[in-house]
């Protein structure tokens, strides 16, 4: 297939998915609408560590860090700043995120493989810990509670969100991002730490500055992972500590591994696929749906390293 | 404070030697065959369970651990040949996303079959000396000497041992230990087996001090995470060591926050760790 025609066909596969999203909204009943709107946040955090773990080739066990901090930011701006401003949350929760992402990519850069895993888990942790024990500022384990902002454009509209347009909200920041992270793996810094996840030795060899690279490639997760959070904080006002808890991180992993690492799309697909089945589980097994959907994530792990998506690889990254 | 300070230590030291057999398991699993095992801490839970149910059947203590380190080491063998054998070969980090899924299936299997309230086990030796103004139980001391027992003999199978010597020479070099004639899949089950045993068998000996629930896995898997990358992984003395000197330091830091809180001191442990001294504090000389 020549170069422009499979640019094309992206293109209009892009949008073919992208108007489908927009109307699905309007034609979906409540419970399925918030079903596609939660389906799109952990879709974006899902792609925030795809950067990681199928580009850069490193697995993060603490995404769950980024997305909480970026809820609690999100929860300070709304709290605290008169009247509620939704894109100073953004810009609350972006900061929150982006501060632990530089402080946990400075330490945990310096460890390859499994100690980078667990040294992201620890951090998480960490975290967990100050959250869950700071009851007077994070209000502990009960979290925080908050209005939801109106759409504002300053000086112009302000709106409230209706479900329906909080979707479409949702939906253009999800999309925006993937835009941008898609661009960022196709440029040369997204080759070398493509290049890093092949062959690190060679790629230092060729004197690239690894650590630097890699750096840079968390805090980049760190900050669209802080992105999400503050989408969901919005979503559902509230923050809690169950978020920063690093079996979120280790849901952020499965739905990567579902979905097909290194293809940005397939992590969003993966969590669809996660969250369905977690859905369809819970009506039978109830609280106990992980039995059924872990033996699927280790079958898929053993038998389908690609994920769902994985074969579209070469395609999507075209 | 002087009293209170060597309270703290013999709680710190105790519980320092239940960690360093959690995590010689761990770390025996990782040197021998790249396999972080995030299951661990599932198969201390269950070796816990276990022993309650053959505790309150036959009512003996030491025949529960035994059963329970058994019954563990046979499903520890069972999910290494059904997952991590396929994966021999193929990026080590894929063993950490297998041995999620199965520490996933487990954990909730545990909360499926014996429900969210926390069982007891009833500590076998339930005197106590006068220790300062406290009555210290007998029974912390005798779980840190149990552990040192399992852990040097441990060691001891490791250096004399026939299959022991098996098994190092498995990590050397599996290739050529393959070409010795040694079964390298049947030593990395046996290894899998082993360390899934020591895992139960703390379990049981810690369970009358915590009490039994289904993410009690959860804390020190975290914590046997952090003392293996502390020690140097796969470094079996180091992770002794780094799980004394942990467990010391939380428990002095527990005279001063509350023992929620004190898990941060080994958070920074770890993090001086990571700056300073990257491959571990307890190796010779760094790689």
């Amino acid at each position: 297939m020549t170069a422009p025609r499979a640019a094309t066909a992206y293109w209009i596969g892009f949008g073919a998915v992208l108007a489908l999203l927009i109307a699905a909204p309007l034609v979906l009943p409540e419970f399925w609408r918030r079903f596609v709107t939660e389906i799109l946040i952990w879709g974006l955090l899902a792609m925030s560590s795809d950067i990681l773990i199928g580009y850069t080739g490193m697995i993060s066990f603490g995404h769950s860090a980024f997305f909480g901090l970026g809820m609690y930011g999100a929860a300070a701006a709304l709290l605290t700043v008169r009247p509620p401003n939704l894109w100073l949350a953004l810009l609350y929760g972006l900061i929150g995120a982006g501060v632990i992402a530089a402080f946990v990519a400075y330490f945990a850069t310096r460890l390859r493989d499994i100690y980078f895993a667990i040294t992201t888990l620890v951090f998480s942790q960490i975290f967990y810990v100050i959250i869950f024990t700071w009851t007077e500022v994070t209000g502990g384990e009960n979290g925080l509670t908050f209005r939801q902002p109106p759409f504002s454009v300053p000086a112009v509209l302000s709106v409230p969100f209706t479900p329906v347009t909080l979707h479409w909200f949702v939906l253009a920041v999800v999309a925006l991002s993937y835009l941008i992270l898609r661009r960022v793996t196709q440029s040369p810094f997204g080759m070398v730490l493509q290049s890093i996840r092949e062959n690190e030795p060679r790629t230092r060899a060729i004197g690239y500055h690894v650590e630097r690279y890699k750096i840079v490639a968390v805090m980049l997760s760190g900050l669209f992972a802080g992105l999400a959070g503050v989408l969901y904080a919005l979503q559902n006002k509230f923050a809690a500590p169950d978020f920063v808890f690093f079996l979120v991180s280790g849901e952020v992993v499965i739905f990567n591994v579902m979905g097909g690492m290194g293809t940005l799309v397939g992590p969003v697909a993966g969590a669809a696929f996660f969250l369905l089945l977690r859905e369809v589980f819970s009506r039978f097994f109830t609280e106990y749906y992980l039995i059924p959907v872990g033996v699927i994530f280790t079958l898929m792990v053993v038998f389908m390293p690609q994920g769902l998506l994985g074969f579209l690889r070469r395609r999507l990254n075209q | 404070m002087a009293e209170q300070l060597l309270i703290q230590l013999l709680i710190g030291l105790s519980s320092g030697m239940i960690l360093a057999l959690v995590a010689s398991g761990l770390t025996l699993i990782f040197g021998i065959m790249d396999v972080v095992n995030f299951a661990h801490g599932e198969l201390f839970m269950l070796g816990a369970y276990v022993g309650t149910t053959v505790l309150v059947a036959t009512g003996s203590f030491w025949l529960a651990l035994l059963v329970a380190s058994v019954t563990i080491a046979l499903l520890g063998a069972g999910l290494h040949i059904t997952t991590l054998r396929p994966l021999l070969g193929r990026d080590p980090l894929t063993t950490i996303l297998a041995t999620f899924g199965l520490s996933l299936v487990l954990q909730n299997y545990a909360l499926w079959q014996y429900g969210p309230v926390a069982r007891k086990i009833q500590e076998p030796i339930t005197s106590q000396f006068q220790f300062f103004h406290i009555q210290f139980p007998w029974y912390r001391i005798v779980i840190a000497l149990l552990s040192a027992a399992i852990i040097g003999a441990l060691w001891l199978f490791l250096k004399y041992g026939k299959y022991g010597i098996w098994i190092r020479a498995t990590t050397q070099d599996r290739i050529m230990a393959s070409a010795m004639g040694i079964p390298v899949p049947l030593v990395h089950t046996a290894v899998f087996a082993i360390g899934s045993a020591m895992a139960a068998a703390s379990g049981v000996l810690f369970g009358p001090l915590v009490g039994v629930n289904h993410a009690m896995g959860l804390d020190w898997i975290l914590k046997a995470f952090i003392v293996v990358v502390v020690g140097g992984m796969g470094n079996l003395a180091g992770s002794i060591l780094a799980s004394l000197l942990v467990s010391l330091l939380e428990a002095f830091a527990s005279l001063w926050v509350s023992p929620a809180q004190a898990v941060i001191v080994s958070f920074v442990v770890l993090i001086l760790t990571l700056l300073f001294r990257p491959t571990g504090l307890f190796v010779p000389t760094p790689k």
